[in-house]
């Protein structure tokens, strides 16, 4: 019994495949996981872009949707919901996006923030 | 015509094969529900032990042994944990699928070269690909899962490694109490 305790030498093939693996995930995390800053928001209003503008310049852009008027707030490079007439308040909850790719929606007035690098890394909204 | 007599005495033919895809499949499904009740700081991440037994039938026997008792698992442990037919469920079906699919071609890799410990990775990554797939398509169409997959696929490296290091110990031992 003692004999069988022993680890036996690994094979060729074991460590190739735990290589190979190791660089696999390695790969998407480098790929799914790039947290590159963001440049720009893009605000859609319905089925339509609202406007897109430069997160170098601090700005509050108010909007009007179906419900009422959203504020939206652009401060060093991050964009968030600052007041919404949306009755769940989640859009605010979301708080400040600062990378590519990140997203927040108010469903209620139909207003959704989108934040745009120098290319879109995935396709983060889909409906 | 029958009477009530001989409706009585209706047997199933059983034969030796079926006894023990029966017995590995219950310990398959012992091991199933002991990791149900495991805490996880991830839903979905798993060790998967019950794969240990599929790849020690798979080793021990053949494919179709292995086949039967994965799938005898995911069915009977979704039956006793009540999640039939439920996402939990196609979940568990998806990958057990997949990995089998994995394994199918994977037995054919020279064993010189390639122990257990290949074939569990590569079930382990099949498996959470499946998994992965249905997640995507049906129950959260949302390419924000996106974000969760290197965690996954990490996870299914990690376990993947110490299922199969278990494999090959308990393979060791079998032989080793075979033989001695």
């Amino acid at each position: 019994m003692k004999s069988s305790l022993k680890m036996t030498k690994p094979l060729f093939g074991d460590v190739l495949v735990l290589f190979l693996g190791l660089i696999f995930v390695g790969v998407l995390f480098s790929t799914l996981w790039n947290h590159a800053p963001a440049a720009k928001v893009q605000i859609r209003l319905g089925d339509k872009i609202y406007a897109t503008y430069s997160l170098d310049q601090n700005r509050t852009v108010e909007v009007k949707g179906p419900i009422g008027i959203t504020r939206i707030l652009i401060d060093h490079g991050k964009a968030r919901f600052a007041s919404s007439p949306c009755p769940n308040q989640y859009c605010v909850h979301q708080g400040w996006l600062s990378h590519m790719g990140q997203a927040a929606i108010c469903l209620p007035n139909q207003i959704s923030l989108e934040l745009l690098g120098g290319e879109k890394p995935f396709d983060s909204l889909n409906y | 015509m029958m009477d009530s007599k001989e409706n009585k005495s209706i047997k199933i033919q059983t034969t030796v094969d079926d006894h023990r895809i029966a017995k590995l499949a219950a310990l398959a499904i012992s091991l199933h529900l002991v990791e149900a009740v495991l805490p996880s700081p991830l839903p979905g991440v798993k060790p998967g032990l019950a794969n240990i037994v599929t790849l020690f039938v798979l080793y021990r026997f053949d494919f179709a042994t292995a086949a039967w008792v994965s799938l005898l698992r995911v069915f009977a442990s979704s039956l006793l944990l009540g999640s039939f037919l439920s996402p939990a469920f196609a979940l568990s079906l998806s990958g057990a699928i997949f990995s089998l699919g994995v394994l199918f071609v994977g037995q054919y890799l020279p064993r010189k070269f390639f122990s257990a410990v290949s074939l569990s990775i590569l079930a382990a990554f099949a498996h959470m690909a499946g998994q992965l797939l249905v997640v995507r398509f049906w129950l959260i169409p949302h390419a924000g899962i996106a974000y969760l997959i290197p965690i996954f696929m990490g996870a299914a490296l990690v376990f993947g490694v110490v299922n199969g290091l278990l494999t090959n110990y308990l393979l060791s031992m079998n032989s080793a109490k075979q033989a001695g």
